[in-house]
């Protein structure tokens, strides 16, 4: 490493422009589907202030990874599933598994790690699964996901079931080597696969540039032939409309698709995080300008889908499900001793 | 009543911090996510945000303040509608740092609680009876036969690995199965073991049954991390929900003359992970009933081969019900003297060595232990008990390894009977040389077996 021998890190050129494939037009979203949008987008934000908040309470323990600012991103992909499709994500992975219409209250019981939690306390904020739902977890191991979800695709294309598998993974994975085993056998093999990076700047402590050659994700599959495209992920609708139009390639038959979400993270990687890797101004410019939910409630006004007194409504439904989820998961008993040797192999 | 804002813990093991500023002030109007203050310790100052929106009513801890205790309450929020007489209703009690789960009903008894399990008494596993037409086969086509008669009975079982389709296979394992099956089951992949290993991973969550062929388990390194934490430990941490049915199958251990990075035992590698089993065929009879009873198992399964052993010819049952039991090790050769445990290749060094033996006297009982997990522990206890010596051999290094496993176990539940100590013939503890000379110095040998046999046997 000669080259580096002077510690002069090289000037790297000025971030260029996004540039994004046209997206074809897709319907403007009825009032129905921007509330639709709203509340999911809220519940997401509410339950994880509330499980920042239980966590400092010491009733969530160990790894905790909150989603909050990126909440658009998986609010608008879901917006295009149908109920074959399925869905697999890393260790942030709460939000996911709300989009996925999993129950809150088994989601924050896991956390808390109570027997009512959707794995019987036995996995933990980083690994839960639902099968009714298609949810197939919840990994963590950074990049692991990538291949499982490649594998999930497979078995859509096996079964003949026009499903399709969308499999989220970070900024901090895309330089892991399975990611582009996976790319690799997804196109060659055609499989129905939409790949979303949701790019959030940072993998934990370092930011992008610092860890990425080429920080331009959405062309990370053109070494395979995949096709990729940058989304503003801040903004639901485009969310909304980038799936739409890269599932009309996946679903046609035509092999695997590239989403690079532009998104933000607002709190630490992981709850113990104090975020001194980037400045209190960065976080507080994208909160006030860039906000999902908040620039998708002045839409909402705006457009007259709703006044204000209807989504003080929701916020006020959003809070009751929320605090119902806190107390089933305080209230829940731990599991019961005689579980820790349960669910190591299944009975033939 | 008033919210109350608790003084959060950064991490799980922080139990108080200082309250280093206020960023609001009492009868500000704050939202869920607002910045109300910062929190400090010796590693870390952390924003502390509003989860619930209202007026600041009180702030009962001041700016500056130090240590102060986790989970104390150091703000009132007044909820909308709230006025600030509400705040004298609030009375402050020292919150409790966990709030109490509602008791378990459990018919366990408190005693038993930290204890570790007693070994339950295991259901006898038998030997299938079967007494119906034989055929004189290699090792290759019975692993091929079982793997044929599985697809033919499953729709979803598939074979993926490097050359398993039209090269049909590296070591002809696969031999005309893509002929049969098509290339949509007998699936020719890239050299990526982590990738398709992930895939097949994948796959088998969503219900499939893969069956994924390593050229070789040195391979296998490449993607230790899916076999181990992506499918031996999803259906614990799925609370049961989620189990994957997939066969990790190839040649393991040493082939001849391939060097370190070629010749390299798993068996404790594998065996040592709860959520798999794993299992070491050394006859024809084992590679077919273990293959296919690893293709119907419900579980992750690491089925161990030997490229030494894919030429040799055994007789075999020819039948497609012939399943021989996963967790039961079998008694090759009674004896009285001296107990021989041993797989895969190793079980015909033993067998050979019992016959070494014979001729000078010792009476030896070799157990083709053909599972590794869950270790058939009775069928080896019930041999000592009765020989009351013990050799364990494999190709595998020492340390740690499946003699070592053997040595506690009989240890723990044989101690009584044992009249000279358990001992290892294994793998020398180096990587595997080159050299002709120098590889089989490296190996056990039937005269190794056998003198080892003799050592304890005091003779």
């Amino acid at each position: 490493m000669a080259k580096s021998a002077k510690n002069t890190p090289a000037k790297k050129p000025a971030p260029k422009a996004p540039r994004r494939r046209p997206t074809k037009a897709q319907p403007a979203p009825s009032a129905e589907e921007l509330l639709g949008f709203y509340r999911e987008m809220l519940l997401i934000r509410r339950f994880e202030e509330k499980s920042g908040q239980l966590y400092g309470m010491g009733l969530i323990g160990g790894f905790c990874h909150l989603y909050i600012g990126q909440e658009a991103v998986v609010t608008g992909v879901h917006a295009n599933a149908q109920p074959q499709d399925s869905v697999i994500t890393s260790y942030r992975d709460h939000g996911h598994m709300l989009a996925c219409g999993m129950d809150p209250n088994g989601v924050m019981a896991e956390l808390t790690g109570r027997a009512g939690g959707l794995s019987k306390g036995k996995g933990g904020s980083m690994h839960m699964f639902s099968t009714e739902k298609n949810f197939y977890g919840g990994h963590g191991i950074v990049g692991a996901q990538v291949p499982l979800g490649t594998g999930l695709a497979f078995a859509h294309k096996y079964n003949e079931d026009n499903g399709v598998c969308y499999a989220y993974f970070g900024d901090g994975s895309v330089n892991q080597g399975q990611v582009y085993e996976s790319f690799n056998m997804a196109q060659l093999w055609s499989l129905p696969v939409i790949y979303i990076i949701e790019n959030n700047k940072y993998g934990m402590g370092t930011s992008i540039d610092r860890a990425s050659s080429t920080t331009e994700l959405y062309q990370r599959g053109s070494a395979h032939g995949i096709p990729g495209e940058q989304v503003d992920g801040m903004d639901v609708i485009a969310v909304r409309d980038a799936t739409a139009s890269a599932l009309e390639h996946v679903r046609g038959g035509k092999g695997p698709y590239i989403l690079e979400m532009l998104t933000y993270r607002y709190r630490g990687h992981s709850m113990s995080d104090p975020a001194k890797y980037r400045s209190k101004d960065e976080v507080s410019k994208v909160r006030s300008e860039q906000d999902p939910i908040d620039n998708l409630r002045q839409l909402i006004i705006k457009t007259k889908a709703a006044d204000e007194a209807q989504l003080k409504e929701i916020d006020g439904e959003i809070k009751a499900i929320v605090t119902e989820a806190a107390d089933f998961a305080k209230s829940s008993p731990e599991p019961d001793p005689a579980e820790l040797y349960t669910d190591i192999l299944v009975e033939a | 009543m008033p919210i109350q804002v608790l003084m959060p813990a950064l991490s799980p093991t922080m139990t108080e911090g200082n309250l280093a500023k206020w960023s609001v002030a009492e009868g500000d109007t704050v939202a869920a996510g607002d910045v109300i203050c910062e929190i400090e310790t010796d590693k870390a100052t952390m924003e502390v945000e509003a989860v619930d929106e209202g007026v600041l009513g009180k702030i009962l801890v001041p700016a500056g303040t130090e240590a102060v205790a986790v989970n104390s309450v150091i703000a009132l929020i007044l909820e909308e509608g709230e006025d600030k007489g509400a705040l004298d209703l609030v009375e402050i009690e020292a919150q409790t740092p966990k709030s109490e789960p509602a008791p378990i009903a459990s018919d366990m008894p408190a005693e038993a609680e930290h204890a570790a399990p007693a070994p339950a008494a295991a259901p006898e596993i038998l030997e299938p009876e079967y007494d119906g037409p034989m055929i004189n086969q290699t090792v290759r086509e019975s692993l091929r036969d079982a793997m044929a008669e599985e697809m033919r009975r499953d729709e979803k079982v598939f074979l993926m690995g490097e050359e398993v389709a039209q090269y049909q296979g590296a070591y002809k394992v696969s031999q005309g199965l893509l002929e049969e099956f098509g290339d949509k089951r007998i699936i020719d992949t890239p050299i990526t073991e982590y990738g398709f290993t992930g895939l097949a991973s994948g796959a088998a969550f969503a219900g499939l049954k893969p069956i994924v062929e390593f050229m070789t388990f040195n391979f296998s390194m490449q993607a230790i991390d899916h076999i181990v934490n992506s499918s031996a430990k999803t259906l614990y941490m799925s609370g049961g929900q989620m189990g994957s049915s997939i066969v990790f199958r190839g040649a393991n251990g040493a082939a001849s003359r391939v060097g370190a990075q070629h010749s390299q035992c798993f068996a404790a590698w594998y065996g040592q992970v709860p959520g798999l089993k794993v299992l070491s065929p050394w006859s024809g009879a084992d590679a077919k009933g273990l293959l296919k009873a690893a293709i119907r198992d419900p579980n992750p399964v690491v089925f161990l081969e030997n490229e030494l052993m894919y030429g040799v010819s055994f007789d075999v049952p020819e039948s497609d019900d012939f399943v021989i039991p996963i967790g039961k090790a079998k008694v090759e050769r009674a004896g009285a003297d001296v107990t021989i445990t041993a797989f895969s290749r190793m079980v015909g060094f033993a067998l050979e060595a019992a016959e070494k033996l014979a001729e000078e006297g010792i009476s030896a009982e070799v157990i083709n232990l053909r599972t590794i997990r869950p270790l058939d522990r009775a069928t080896i206890i019930n041999s000592v008990q009765k020989t009351n010596r013990i050799v364990s051999v494999e190709e595998g290094w020492p340390q740690s390894g499946i003699g070592s496993e053997i040595s506690a176990v009989v240890m723990e539940q044989a101690f009584d009977y044992l009249d000279a100590p358990v001992t290892r013939v294994t793998g020398e503890d180096v990587p595997m040389p080159y050299a002709a000379n120098l590889e089989s110095l490296a190996l056990p040998t039937p005269e190794k077996i056998a003198a080892a046999a003799k050592a304890v046997c005091y003779a």
